[in-house]
């Protein structure tokens, strides 16, 4: 016990030490020593560029100036390059940049609270809970009548977002009233995963009876795509998604006392329960909002955390929530670019493109993580 | 300033079940702690001293009874309010990914700082004086994943310094610890008592550890708690009698624990000093007992310059040894094992 011979004095107890308390730079102090903050902005600035490629590339070929043009004026020489990008390009920009920032935050979210690696928004049930209700209006209405079988028009568009959005929010208030009965994170893990489960088996049962036609119109939305959402539906995305975000900024703290466990966490003064019921309202707020709009868009929510703390290397939430905000808008601008690969007029489905490029970074975090343990 | 931090008021403690009728482990509890001091918390495993933690920590709801911290019933705290009263650390050191040493000392001022947990000059001082009490000065840059169970322990209560709560409760935090490193966490949390005014409590099954360096025992059994100076309970019988168990008895001479003496052979021991002691041993560890009146066999110390030698007499035959091995093996070819 030599290094106790010389007894520290409280800094508290120290005559003249008192000083004024005010807040140090946030990264700079010594806890964020050897995180790497400034990959903040570059990140930063590679959503800058991947926002403007994605506005500058597409199947018509329109000149780089053009499209600054009408970001700054509005106005572009044609009618038509106008009309493409500000009716077309910026809304599916857009919306895979929200759509990206909301399953990133959603996918850290979850993995810190159930302190699992492999959670994603999508084990409490939200997509199949979506899913049920796109199934549900899409296979059932060819049964209902001929009123709405020529609705894969607008109508039925419309009608199939706000299915999914309404299975996707009924499905996480159900597991906000689960969350607050149930203490156990590993209960709440496994009944998430049973729900999918039942779900699952009701959408095959629907399938199973379903018209071929219908069949092909469930399908093609659990493609997943980011070119649905109008200029008018946009600030709904955009709203419901800001919100979440900001529900998850107020629960930075909780997140980083979550990182030594519940235990831990409820003695360093964190209110466990409104916590809970915060991690569920959000990701609920972000995962229904983009499963309504752009269907079930797997592997950005699970891969994008583990790239940020990665790339971070630091697991504080002050880093990772802005983080996987950036990194994940990138990464699904990414996907969505090489969905729709320029000069080409194939379109691929955006969950191909987001599998291909998520499986391998999931499978390189469980070989790691198995060399590590041992 | 009163030294009184935490007391309880006619507190029973275990669990409630909707059928059945509650599993109460203790009541009637009427404790204290006191700034300053270092209690030991010792029992039987399953007598309930982690639902007593629990109970005392917040954690889970007295069956009856009230817990009062300075005054202040615990039930009307919010948790912020308690986590800077109350600091825990638990068996098991958390080993949180990318997160260095320093980092996790400082989440032990979340309850003092702001939405975003950004520390102030005051707060770094904290921290800094917390790593450097616990002697932890070397870890504080180190990821968490480099560092060994012992030297995670420290950081935990290096957190929990930092935390500036008055009372600091640990759960067995040496179950996994080697014997030196429970030593030093022991003088570790008796030191902060005195040197940071704070009111410790820790449980532990170190019974040899906790008569050392504990100012006060709480011994917990089916009867309830009796508490007191370590020393006073052991002269008192309290300490034998909570952990009575067929075949096992405690010596107050040494101290600790023994295992009843096995009706074996008697065998006398001749000699004394740090030799004697340890041939006793070995002979009651093979199944002998040790005692002065046996006629028939007897084992001799004698110094022979450097060396030990044991001159062992048996039936009126003599031998000697260079080693406790070799008398034990002589003895074990004998044929008075078939007297059992």
């Amino acid at each position: 016990m030599s290094q106790l011979a010389g007894e520290p004095v409280h800094p508290a107890t120290a005559v003249g030490n008192w000083r004024q308390s005010k807040p140090a730079t946030l990264f700079s102090s010594r806890e964020f020593a050897g995180a790497r903050p400034h990959v903040l902005l570059i990140m930063l600035i590679a959503l800058g560029a991947l926002l403007l490629l994605s506005l500058a590339l597409g199947s018509a070929s329109i000149p780089f100036d053009q499209i600054l043009r009408v970001l700054l004026s509005g106005e572009a020489d044609q009618p038509a390059w106008t009309h493409i990008v500000l009716k077309f390009r910026l809304p599916k920009t857009l919306t895979a940049a929200f759509a990206g920032m909301a399953l990133g935050v959603s996918g850290l979210l979850m993995q810190t609270y159930f302190r699992n690696p492999l959670a994603e928004p999508f084990v409490l049930g939200v997509s199949a809970g979506a899913s049920l209700g796109v199934a549900l209006v899409v296979l059932t209405t060819g049964v209902a009548g001929g009123a709405l079988l020529a609705g894969l028009g607008l109508a039925g568009d419309l009608l199939m977002t706000a299915a999914a959005g309404i299975g996707a929010a009924l499905t996480m208030l159900l597991v906000l009233l689960v969350a607050v009965r149930i203490q156990s994170i590993v209960s709440l893990l496994i009944l998430g995963l049973m729900f999918g489960y039942l779900v699952a088996a009701m959408v095959s049962l629907l399938l199973y009876f379903a018209l071929p036609e219908r069949i092909q119109a469930y399908i093609n939305w659990t493609f997943g795509s980011f070119s649905g959402v109008t200029n008018e539906q946009l600030p709904i995305l955009a709203g419901l998604v800001l919100a979440g975000l900001l529900l998850s900024a107020a629960l930075t703290k909780a997140l980083n006392a979550l990182l030594l466990g519940e235990d831990y966490a409820r003695s360093l003064g964190a209110n466990l329960q409104r916590t809970r019921i915060g991690i569920v309202l959000a990701t609920a707020l972000l995962v229904s909002a983009v499963t309504a709009f752009c269907g079930p868009i797997a592997f950005i929510g699970i891969a994008v955390p583990h790239l940020c703390r990665g790339l971070l290397a630091s697991a504080d939430h002050r880093l990772l929530l802005p983080g996987t905000c950036l990194a994940g808008a990138c990464v699904a601008l990414c996907a969505s670019l090489i969905a729709e690969l320029p000069g080409n007029n194939l379109v691929l489905p955006l969950n191909v493109v987001t599998a291909l490029m998520g499986a391998p970074v999931v499978m390189l975090v469980v070989l790691r993580g198995a060399q590590g343990k041992l | 300033m009163t030294t009184q931090v935490l007391e309880t008021l006619d507190l029973a403690i275990g669990y409630r079940r909707r059928t059945k009728g509650d599993i109460r482990l203790a009541h009637g509890l009427n404790l204290e702690l006191q700034r300053g001091t270092l209690v030991g918390l010792l029992g039987s495993n399953g007598v309930g001293k982690s639902t007593l933690l629990r109970t005392l920590a917040g954690r889970q709801k007295p069956l009856a009874g009230r817990v009062l911290l300075a005054g202040q019933d615990l039930a009307t705290l919010s948790p912020m309010a308690l986590a800077r009263r109350l600091s825990i650390v638990l068996t098991l050191a958390p080993q949180p990914r990318l997160m260095n040493g320093y980092a996790l000392v400082a989440m032990g001022r979340h309850p003092h700082s702001d939405w975003l947990g950004r520390l102030s000059a005051d707060d770094h001082e904290t921290v800094a004086w917390a790593i450097k009490a616990v002697g932890a000065d070397d870890l504080a840059d180190l990821p968490q994943a480099e560092l060994s169970d012992g030297q995670r322990q420290k950081l935990m209560i290096a957190r929990a310094l930092a935390q500036e709560a008055d009372i600091m409760l640990l759960d067995e935090p040496t179950a996994y610890l080697d014997l030196p490193r429970r030593v030093e966490t022991m003088q570790l949390l008796k030191q902060l008592a005195r040197s940071a005014a704070r009111a410790i409590l820790v449980s532990t099954h170190d019974l040899d550890l906790a008569l050392r360096s504990c100012d006060q025992l709480w011994l917990m059994s089916d009867a309830g708690i009796i508490t007191g100076a370590p020393e006073d309970l052991v002269l008192d019988g309290g300490l034998g009698k909570t952990f009575s168990a067929a075949g096992i008895t405690f010596d107050k001479r040494i101290g600790s624990f023994v295992l009843d003496p096995p009706a074996g052979p008697r065998v006398r021991v001749l000699g004394e000093g740090e030799p004697v002691l340890w041939l006793c041993r070995a002979l009651e560890r093979s199944g002998f007992t040790v005692c002065g009146d046996a006629a028939d066999l007897e084992v001799a110390h004698r110094q022979n310059g450097a060396a030990d030698t044991w001159d062992l007499r048996l039936n009126g035959r003599a031998s000697a040894h260079a080693t406790i091995q070799s008398v034990l093996d002589a003895l074990e070819s004998e044929p008075i094992w078939q007297t059992r």
